[in-house]
């Protein structure tokens, strides 16, 4: 026992300098210079080889979990690219013997909805429809109100702002019936419009908030310059916040192409059967009880349903975790 | 001026779709509305009947259950993970990636992804038979004491990468010096942990609290691709009840009722901590 925590001990003295962050690093080069390196330092301590106790418990721990959250992943993928008869017969964890890619061609051509069996490509077209609208028009909107309660603040500004963000965790289900009859009075329940109107919606109060945080960090000194010089309400945000603010319109598209593309509710109540998007397809195609289930095509349609994001999310890396984390944190 | 037109947006969709939105449904809750919305009050009738129906009794189980195992175990699970990738360790931005994945992808994958894996005919129940466990069973989503049991593996899987990350950002925020005083007072690293950082991070598990509960309350899309509320009704949750009332039923003072109630106990948790979290912050603003 008392080796494993002297084991851990020197470990963490000798890791730490180096891997600190270059802040850290310099506050403890301080620290030591005053107390004359008698504490800190490596001066004592043997560098501990990369095989001590202490990193296989932790890397062993971390891999196993890492291999756990992967799983549904591989056995998707590998499900995809088996025949039907080697599936009953085998192992669901186990790679496929022969590869094919039938399942593949299968679920995004043929793959059949109730009568209809033009296979997914129908309900990821749809949702491409959907998706460019919405998260242009969200952001737009958002970009704009954030701006607006950032630098202009206006009488009950803060009134509306503070009902919007507490709408954010109103359930959305009590706010589903009204809208159908909003949309049903201005004709656009059941098409397209509507939901990129509804996206837009909802998408407005994470949104602003993160535009106005946003916006209030730009120096209030360039916002009153432009001002002496006469710029406007929309000239100051076209040619000076906009192009400050790449960077959180990037956050904010990573967020809403994610969240518009994995939506279900919204699509199964305000589009019809020839417009669902592709979440809703997928369900209809995967979940229907009719005819022989086909587990390969049904893995390849939900791999290529999550492809979007799933793409989103590596090509961004940290800008994707900072979106969550700026939503979440001040949400 | 300008600045007031480019609002009308925001003030639209905060007057009229948020309070005007749900002021409407609380007040057709108490009409007897079925297919068509109409004005004939009937008190609480509705609730009435909310109330003595098996299903939505079934629904509010299954969410307390759910949402109880599921806060803790997202709390417990994110935090540990956290703190793993906390050590200095290599690779952490592959670790990292790995455990947040799951978030990225929709519900309705997740749902489909897990229904396969735990199909008790080719998944991981028949995998464990095939080596010779014969009478082995893990059929959670076919069995209705335990179905809600084999959402909430998927609902984990799904979320607590997100908590990872709060857990992760919040450990980051911890002052270098504490960890160096703890050591120097010999305290084990477990206790420190327990006992010095995390009352530090009471902001982050308040904000994960929150978090996760808000997303609770929604879950919907999870149990319609993975169990479709079956076997039966064993695994109906309040925003299905809703949203078959509403549309499938064609009850809307059902589905106004229900909604109603999901909206009283989103305000029994939130009003509590925007209180304690927002109240202060308008103050600085």
């Amino acid at each position: 026992m008392s080796k494993t925590v002297s084991l851990r001990d020197q470990s963490l003295v000798f890791e730490s300098p180096d891997a600190g962050t270059p802040d850290t690093t310099l506050r403890r080069a301080g620290a030591s210079r005053k107390q004359g390196r008698v504490v800190e330092g490596p001066c004592g301590a043997k560098p501990t080889k990369s095989l001590s106790r202490r990193n296989i418990i932790l890397y062993g721990t971390l891999i196993v979990c890492a291999l756990y959250y992967l799983l549904p992943l591989y056995v998707m993928l590998v499900t995809s690219l088996k025949g039907m008869p080697e599936i009953r017969l085998g192992n669901i964890f186990a790679p496929p013997m022969e590869v094919t890619f039938q399942p593949w061609v299968k679920a995004w051509s043929e793959a059949c909805t109730g009568l209809n069996c033009e296979g997914l490509s129908r309900g990821f077209w749809n949702s491409v429809k959907i998706l460019i609208p919405s998260v242009v028009l969200s952001i737009a909107i958002a970009s704009v109100n954030g701006y607006a309660l950032a630098n202009w603040r206006f009488r009950g500004a803060e009134l509306f702002f503070t009902i919007l963000i507490v709408g954010a965790f109103i359930p959305y289900q009590v706010m589903i019936y009204p809208i159908v009859i909003m949309l049903r009075e201005v004709g656009l329940y059941g098409s397209l419009t509507g939901l990129v109107l509804v996206h837009s919606v909802f998408g407005m109060p994470i949104l602003t908030l993160l535009f106005r945080n946003y916006f209030a960090s730009v120096p209030e000194e360039l916002f009153k310059a432009a001002r002496v010089d006469g710029a406007g309400f929309w000239a100051i945000y076209f040619r000076i916040m906009l192009p400050m603010s790449l960077p959180i319109f990037v956050v904010a598209i990573i967020l809403q192409v994610t969240g518009i593309w994995n939506d279900f509710l919204f699509g199964v109540i305000y589009t019809k059967p020839d417009l669902y998007p592709m979440t809703v397809q997928l369900n209809n195609i995967v979940n229907s009880t009719q005819g022989v289930k086909e587990y390969n095509v049904n893995m390849a349609a939900t791999i290529l349903t999550g492809l979007v994001p799933l793409t989103v999310y590596f090509i961004s890396g940290k800008l994707f975790v900072r979106g969550i984390a700026a939503g979440a944190v001040k949400g | 001026m300008s600045a007031k037109i480019a609002a009308i947006p925001m003030i639209a969709t905060a007057g009229v779709v948020f309070v005007g939105g749900t002021a409407w449904t609380v007040l057709y809750s108490f009409t007897s509305s079925k297919l068509l919305p109409k004005e004939k009050f009937v008190g609480l009738a509705q609730y009435d009947r909310l109330w003595s129906s098996s299903k939505w009794l079934i629904s509010i189980e299954n969410l307390a259950i759910y949402g109880a195992f599921s806060l803790v175990f997202a709390m417990v699970i994110g935090f540990l993970l956290a703190a793993l990738l906390d050590q200095k360790i290599r690779f952490e931005d592959t670790f990292r990636t790995v455990f947040l994945y799951p978030f990225a992808l929709s519900f309705i994958v997740t749902g489909l992804a897990w229904q396969w894996i735990l199909n008790p005919d080719f998944g991981v129940q028949h995998v464990v038979r095939s080596m010779g466990f014969e009478s082995f069973t893990f059929d959670p989503l076919y069995n209705p004491d335990i179905v809600i049991y084999g959402v909430l593996i998927a609902g984990l899987w799904h979320e607590t990468g997100l908590i990872m990350c709060l857990m992760l950002a919040g450990l980051r925020g911890i002052d270098e010096d504490i960890w160096k005083a703890s050591r120097v007072d010999g305290i084990p690293v477990w206790k420190t942990y327990l006992f010095i950082v995390i009352p530090m991070m009471r902001g982050i598990f308040i904000t994960a609290l929150v978090l996760i509960a808000s997303g609770i309350i929604k879950v919907y899309d999870l149990i319609v691709a993975q169990t479709g509320g079956g076997p039966g009704i064993s695994s109906e949750v309040p925003a299905k009840y809703v949203y078959d009332a509403m549309f499938l039923s064609q009850n809307l003072g059902q589905g106004f009722a229900a909604s109603t109630m999901m909206l009283l106990s989103v305000v029994i948790v939130v009003v509590p901590w925007a209180y304690l979290e927002f109240g202060g912050k308008s103050r600085r603003v």
